[in-house]
């Protein structure tokens, strides 16, 4: 870490002080721990780890922030935590293996991708049922809600697409071939554009939702690692699309895309293997989950520093932010 | 479900690498090359149907070591049947569909025959598990000149090099790619001091030779190399024998097995003479596929496999599955199922296939050699992938291992 101990306390004391009415908490799904750990990650503190089931992946909080929904991929199914007490609620059907999914965005429907059945499955929260099952490539992970609503795109892995679901009917409308190995999935807020990973190519592409072309593909190059080792997944992306932020995996790096132009800014080094991302509420802040070095970094946006890392459990795989 | 013209339409991402590709063909710096459609995929209003062969011979039962070791009945064969189902799960957005048709003869029967009587003039494309005689035999017939041959059992350095064939593509990874492969970790662990110990068989032989020339690529040096010959003398006891035959003048870091048939090399752990680690056939090996691989979403693929068969993804498994994959990906990106143009996209920059082994996977142009990692196993665990990190190589890591373009013996001029 370039930064000096003075600096980082520094930063973490103005960070602090910025902050302190806005306390967040973070959660973070703990694949190999079968647990979900706690993090107030202003104070740096692993708050708690409760069990959460088994081999917890995905996880997400309802639009109005109440509810967190777990998928525990060995349990084929997705919990339900009341977002306050951690209590678990309940249970919703998932079909096999869930490891990642999108919530709608009325906060009405979880839309769960099926890796091992090529399948993507709908489900209605309140009624706690299945409303469909689509068939879609072979090993569908990325999956994502457009925020206006009308689009559920989902990428497979090994067919290599994405495919545009219409929300309406439930049908696979088109489908965009992508580069290899497809991963993560973002609408931008405004609905216009979706961007998407490709784990093997090592590239991220940016498709525009009108005509479901890609209309710029981005590659990334770091001085002194092998391409082999960037391997983008996680994806954020600003309100404001002014800047986007990729998990770059064994690179160990976010990368810090500019949203409008599309060039590569920056890279911060975090930890081991860092696959999936989340913005603080106010989007000052992007937290890390970290496989391998087995805690979270938290990045402050406005300097683009890597400000702390907390030690949170055994293979950090999701994280989620409640204000 | 939307009207069918619209279900069907795909959208291709812009080729903007395309210029830079064209460019320098040969010199895509990193083996990232990324998938690029070369031609805009068109609506398909119906269903292509690609018919595949798959032309195995059932081999000799062979000596039995461990119990362990199962006798498979569809070794390969399984591997195939999964791509189809990825492939069509694939093809059901693309408007393909893949059928596969098994063609199997006896230990003593003629492949060449049977392709005659039932699978020329039908098939395009055939995956062939033959050994090397027959599959040579197959490949210099006039009418499979046209056609591609995915071979799918051989790891014969020659097949790639004197007697390289322009109809075949070879998918396991070359004996020269598994030696430099073990070479390089042995590199990595300062294990320069080797003792080989070599069965009898032929195949041991050249395996040998490929670990012999790996030695000299890595700056290795063989401190002694005996032979295992096989007696059936009642005296004789594993340990007794082992810790004898391995009692040698100089001292030595790693014992180098090279027994293909596992005659005897799974004894020599734990029983040599010095406490030294086993690498080679047996030990440490090097190897396409394991069922301790579970990176890279290999942990999907193996349980797709085993949920289909009841049982692990074997090596042959894996190069059948990559072979058809491989075949579906071309269709797929190049929009045409003539053997020609598919063939034409195999073999160029933009192909790349998605192989569980954490880099995109191609052909070397050279030889028609699948390039990729080679995965460094224990029993139960990967110990390594190479190309080992710090092998550094112009084009792609992946050709630190094999016969690189500069020295490939390989004239393709020799097909018909």
């Amino acid at each position: 870490m370039p930064l000096s101990l003075r600096t980082t306390l520094l930063l973490v004391g103005l960070l602090a002080a910025q902050t302190a009415a806005q306390a967040e908490t973070v959660f973070v799904s703990l694949e190999k721990d079968n647990a979900l750990a706690v993090v107030d990650p202003i104070a740096g503190t692993l708050l708690k780890t409760i069990p959460v089931g088994l081999r917890p992946r995905g996880l997400a909080l309802s639009p109005d922030n109440a509810w967190l929904y777990v998928a525990a991929s060995d349990e084929h199914t997705i919990k339900i935590l009341d977002a306050d007490s951690l209590e678990e609620q309940g249970l919703l059907p998932s079909g096999d293996d869930p490891e990642t999914f999108a919530i709608s965005p009325k906060g009405d429907r979880l839309y769960v991708s099926n890796e091992d059945d090529s399948q993507v499955t709908v489900v209605d929260i309140a009624h706690r049922n299945i409303i469909k099952q689509i068939a879609v490539g072979v090993e569908p992970e990325g999956i994502a809600a457009s925020p206006d609503g009308k689009w559920l795109a989902c990428a497979s892995e090994t067919t290599n697409m994405v495919h545009w679901i219409d929300t309406q009917s439930l049908t696979v409308i088109e489908n965009t071939l992508v580069d290899p190995r497809p991963r993560a999935l973002s609408f931008t807020a405004d609905s216009q554009q979706l961007w998407a990973t490709s784990e093997m190519a090592g590239t991220l592409m940016v498709m525009d939702t009108s005509t479901k072309k890609i209309i710029k593909t981005i590659s990334f190059a770091i001085p002194g690692i092998s391409s082999g080792k960037i391997q983008p997944v996680g994806i954020a992306i600003d309100p404001q699309r002014r800047k986007a932020y990729v998990a770059l995996g064994p690179a160990n790096r976010i990368a810090v895309v500019n949203a409008q132009t599309y060039a590569v800014e920056n890279y911060l080094l975090v930890g081991s293997r860092v696959w999936n991302i989340a913005f603080s509420p106010d989007h000052k802040r992007l937290y890390t989950a970290n496989g391998i070095s087995n805690d979270i970094s938290l990045i402050d946006l406005d300097s683009q520093t890597v400000i702390k890392s907390i030690g949170v459990g055994t293979s950090p795989w999701g994280v989620a932010v409640r204000p | 479900m939307p009207s069918t013209k619209s279900f069907w339409r795909i959208i291709v991402p812009l080729p903007i690498l395309l210029v830079l590709c064209s460019a320098h063909p040969a010199s895509a710096k990193s083996h990232k090359a990324a998938a690029k459609a070369p031609v805009a995929v068109t609506a398909q209003n119906k269903t292509s149907v690609i018919n595949i062969a798959y032309l195995g011979q059932t081999p000799l039962p062979p000596a039995v070591v461990s119990l362990l070791n199962p006798v498979i009945k569809d070794l390969g064969s399984a591997g195939a049947e999964l791509a189809i189902t990825d492939n069509n799960t694939t093809g059901q957005f693309t408007g393909h569909q893949f059928k596969l048709a098994h063609f199997t003869v006896p230990p003593k029967g003629d492949p060449v025959a049977l392709f005659q009587q039932a699978i020329n003039g039908k098939f395009a494309y055939l995956l062939t598990d033959l050994s090397a005689k027959p599959l040579l035999a197959l490949a210099d017939l006039p009418t499979t000149a046209p056609l591609i041959l995915f071979d799918i059992a051989n790891s014969d350095d020659s097949l790639r090099a004197a007697d390289c064939r322009s109809n075949i593509l070879h998918i396991l990874p070359s004996r020269a790619m598994r030696a430099d492969a073990l070479a390089q970790y042995m590199m990595k662990k300062r294990w320069t001091k080797w003792f080989m110990v070599v069965g009898d068989a032929p195949q041991d032989q050249l395996f040998t030779e490929a670990l012999k020339r790996a030695s000299k690529r890595f700056g290795m040096t063989i401190v002694a190399e005996k032979i295992w010959r096989h007696q059936h003398d009642a005296r004789r006891t594993t340990q007794s024998e082992i810790a004898e035959f391995t009692q040698i003048d100089d001292d030595y870091d790693v014992l180098v097995v090279a027994d293909e048939q596992g005659q005897f090399g799974e004894y020599l752990d734990y029983r040599t003479w010095a406490a030294r680690p086993v690498i080679g056939t047996q030990g440490l090996i090097a190897t396409a596929w394991h069922p301790a691989h579970e990176q890279w979403g290999a942990i999907q693929i193996q349980n797709r496999f085993k949920g289909k068969t009841g049982r692990w993804m074997e090596e042959r498994d894996y190069a059948a599955y990559l072979a058809v994959r491989a075949l579906g990906e071309a269709i797929v990106r190049s929009q045409s199922n003539a053997a020609h143009p598919i063939k034409d996209y195999l073999l160029s920059p933009h192909f790349a296939l998605q192989g569980y082994k954490g880099t995109p996977l191609s052909f070397r142009s050279w030889d028609g050699q699948l390039r990729q990692p080679v995965l460094l196993a224990a029993p139960r665990s990967v110990v390594e992938v190479a190309p080992i990190e710090g092998f550094l190589h112009p084009q792609t890591e992946l050709d630190t291992l094999g016969y690189d373009a500069p020295e490939t013996l390989c004239k393709m001029s020799k097909s018909p």
